[in-house]
């Protein structure tokens, strides 16, 4: 397994990009250190799968190096990268048996049959495939195809990386679970480089442990899943990560509070410095609504509530702006007009997008009891 | 006025695709199909179409026998799964089409266009073909184009199933307050829990051709008539334990007996299937009255704001959905637990018992 550079690489399909709107991908150093797993997370056309084919040598990017191990492979193809691939459709040897399919990679590198025999038995074992080894690959399920094609991948030991591009779209729902379950323990027990694009919030979140979220050929945030969900980066990770997404609201900063029309919000000491126009992110979870005022509460008016069956959702106005906020199922609303709490440790801060604070969270007194 | 589906069977050569289903939708509704891939939502949905003929039964529109009327003479609008429009017409072509079909008014039509296109956020789209617009907006297109006729029957066979999530989930909401506005019938086909929960209306639920239980969505949810229509309505699945009632005592599976209380206290003693909905199972102990299992972490699954912790019971397989994110080791030993106020009660052929009482608190 190796450690994968990305040295300020960048992508157009254009012969001459004069714009950012002109390239797939936009200018990005990454490292993707050995032995961790990668999901790369976006709405269609994000660049996601132009990123992943930079790395297997698919595309070659119009700016910039991709290294292996520190050694230079931009100039080099594919097969000459030593990675495997698994893509959104099985590609095996139909006329071969489960065997010879899964044997093939280590056979055309002249692995030692007994090697090969341990290999194709473990792999064969993980996924379920042991009892259908000496079967023809021609008769069996899609799913099954999929499964062999995934064993493919994983069958060397020897591997730089493996790239994952959208493996289960074929597989039926309730085997999903099960694939999702075998790649997060192959990944465990193996610890090999892997990377997966998906544009499924739940196999990306599952599989990773960084999660690469990109929109309009930029990368926006690597981060764990609870990064994503609790501190994100920019205001589109907040919108794209959960259901429903984030909420925000224009404010302005002034001495640690966020005002929004007459209203104030404690935002905290760390924020005492932010002067002017910013973005107020908080998500629907961390919102709490009430019926009665208390401290630090602020009137708004309910225009729905929306049973959702494990959770009700309410839509609320506060000055204007619309905000959903997560109760519990069994939560009645019976009033009109309530109060909305923002935790200040849950409130973000955005300019132009990008998180410039991070609530309470990282305010001296929080700081000093952790210490 | 409405539409009345009266013992209606289809077959096709030897298999039976609508068993015996009898329904009515109102005017003005929203009307959910749910079920499982091949349970029957879109053989349903063909035969209120008129594109198929049931084999046996009725299917009445208020009041006037419609079975044997092709749909080219009903009123009536479907939109698929896959994104249909005209590749060699402009968006605004498509959308006109079935009102140039109906000879209404070129300033009728245009009037109408614009006012569609702009509920569904295409108007700046007009000019395009298909082929220029990415998956959300072709389906808009279509969706458009089914909603610009004043229907009295609009079919959606699992419309939003081939666009991203975060797509799906913006496009629900719009589709349930475009339809509150309309008086058209309004029957909306899903595989997905979640999906029937956001729109609403009422739910219909399926299973291999046969209706099990139809009614408001949320009664559906909170008293699921059998363990099948409880799977069905659950996105995680819901959870079984098999248990007993003995002499004022509930014990699920191994573990310590319990006394009866609420809902459970007039349960006859006996052997029942106690289902416990994913979000009800905790990881942590949240009353005295709570019953403990002893359980092994499987995987711990993460959505964008939630986690589904899957867990084995003396071989069960169950799941456990938590707010926000949180990571679990797999293969770690973990205490799960239940609150026996919101156990559901079957007997051991999966018929309901009891369901949880649904009393709520007031938000203080």
């Amino acid at each position: 397994m190796a450690r994968i550079e990305l040295n300020n690489i960048a992508h157009s399909y254009i012969a001459n990009p004069r714009s950012d709107a002109d390239y797939a991908l936009r200018k990005m150093d990454h490292i993707w250190e050995d032995g961790h797993a990668y999901a790369l997370l976006g709405p269609s056309g994000c660049g996601k799968t132009t990123l992943l084919n930079i790395i297997s040598g698919l595309v070659k990017p119009s700016e910039g190096k991709v290294l292996f191990d520190g050694k230079d492979v931009s100039a080099l193809l594919p097969q000459e990268r030593n990675i495997a691939q698994v893509f959104q459709f099985p590609v095996i040897y139909d006329t071969m048996t489960v065997f010879d399919n899964l044997a093939f990679p280590l056979r055309n590198r002249n692995v030692p049959a007994a090697e090969i025999q341990e290999r194709v038995k473990e792999v064969s074992e993980m996924l379920e495939l042991d009892n259908v080894l000496h079967k023809r690959a021609a008769n069996l399920s899609a799913d099954a195809k999929q499964k062999i094609s995934l064993g493919r991948g994983l069958v060397r030991s020897d591997v730089a990386a493996i790239l994952f591009d959208e493996p289960l779209t074929v597989i039926d729902p309730h085997l999903k679970l099960m694939l999702r379950r075998k790649l997060k323990q192959i990944h465990t027990r193996f610890k090999l480089t892997m990377v997966y694009v998906t544009h499924d919030q739940l196999e990306a979140l599952t599989f990773a442990d960084q999660v690469v979220v990109m929109n309009e050929g930029q990368v926006l945030q690597i981060g764990s899943p609870q990064e994503l969900f609790e501190s994100p980066q920019h205001t589109f990770v907040g919108y794209f990560i959960g259901s429903p997404g984030m909420n925000f609201i224009p404010c302005q900063m002034d001495n640690g509070n966020a005002r929004i029309a007459n209203l104030k919000i404690h935002v905290g000491a760390s924020s005492k410095n932010l002067k002017g126009d910013f973005e107020l992110g908080i998500r629907p979870e961390f919102l709490k609504l009430r019926k009665k005022q208390e401290n630090d509460t602020l009137p708004v008016t309910i225009s729905e509530v929306e049973d959702m069956g494990t959770s009700k959702i309410v839509t609320v106005n506060l000055a204007d702006h619309t905000l959903k906020v997560k109760v519990e199922e069994n939560r009645e609303i019976t009033f009109d007009e309530g109060f909305l709490e923002f935790p200040p440790e849950w409130i973000r801060i955005y300019a132009d997008g990008d998180l410039v604070e991070t609530g309470m969270e990282k305010s001296p007194d929080t700081l000093e009891l952790t210490e | 006025m409405a539409m009345v589906i009266e013992n209606v069977t289809k077959l096709v050569g030897k298999d039976c695709h609508i068993q015996d289903i009898s329904l009515q939708f109102e005017p003005g509704t929203f009307n959910i199909l749910l079920g499982h891939t091949l349970s029957g939502k879109t053989s349903l949905m063909r035969l209120m179409a008129g594109l198929d003929r049931p084999t046996k039964g009725r299917i009445l529109m208020n009041g006037k026998d419609l079975t044997g009327i092709s749909v080219r003479k009903r009123d009536v609008a479907m939109v698929y799964q896959q994104f249909i429009n005209y590749p060699s017409m402009t968006v605004y072509k498509n959308i006109a089409s079935p009102l140039r079909l109906a000879k209404v008014a070129e300033k009728e039509i245009d009037h109408r266009v614009r006012e569609v296109a702009e509920v569904l956020r295409i108007d700046a789209l007009l000019d395009r073909f298909p082929n220029e617009l990415s998956g959300g907006q072709q389906q808009r297109t279509a969706i458009a184009r089914a909603l610009v006729k004043d229907t009295e029957l609009l079919l959606l066979d699992e419309p939003l199933v081939n666009l991203d999530y975060k797509l799906r989930e913006e496009l629900r909401i719009e589709m349930r307050d475009i339809f509150k506005r309309r008086q058209s019938i309004v029957v909306y086909a899903t595989t997905e829990p979640l999906e029937a929960l956001t729109l609403g209306g009422n739910t219909a639920v399926l299973y291999e051709g046969h209706l099990e239980q139809f009614g408001s969505t949320i009664d559906v949810y909170q008293s699921p008539q059998s363990t099948r229509i409880a799977q069905a309505f659950s996105d995680p699945a819901m959870n079984f334990v098999n248990g007993r009632i003995d002499s004022g005592t509930l014990r699920l599976g191994d573990t310590k007996p319990a006394p009866l209380q609420h809902h459970l206290q007039e349960l006859a003693p006996g052997s029942y299937q106690f289902g416990m909905r994913p979000n009800h199972l905790h990881l942590q102990r949240t009353s005295p009255e709570d019953i403990e299992f002893q359980t092994t972490i499987d995987l711990a699954e993460i959505s964008g704001s939630e986690t589904y912790i899957h867990i084995i019971h003396n071989g069960h397989n169950w799941t456990v959905q938590q707010q926000g994110i949180h990571a679990y080791q797999m293969g770690k030993q973990i205490y799960a637990y239940i609150d026996p106020t919101q156990l559901y009660v079957f007997d051991l052929d999966g018929h309901r018992v009891v369901s949880p009482e649904h009393d709520s608190a007031e938000l203080t």
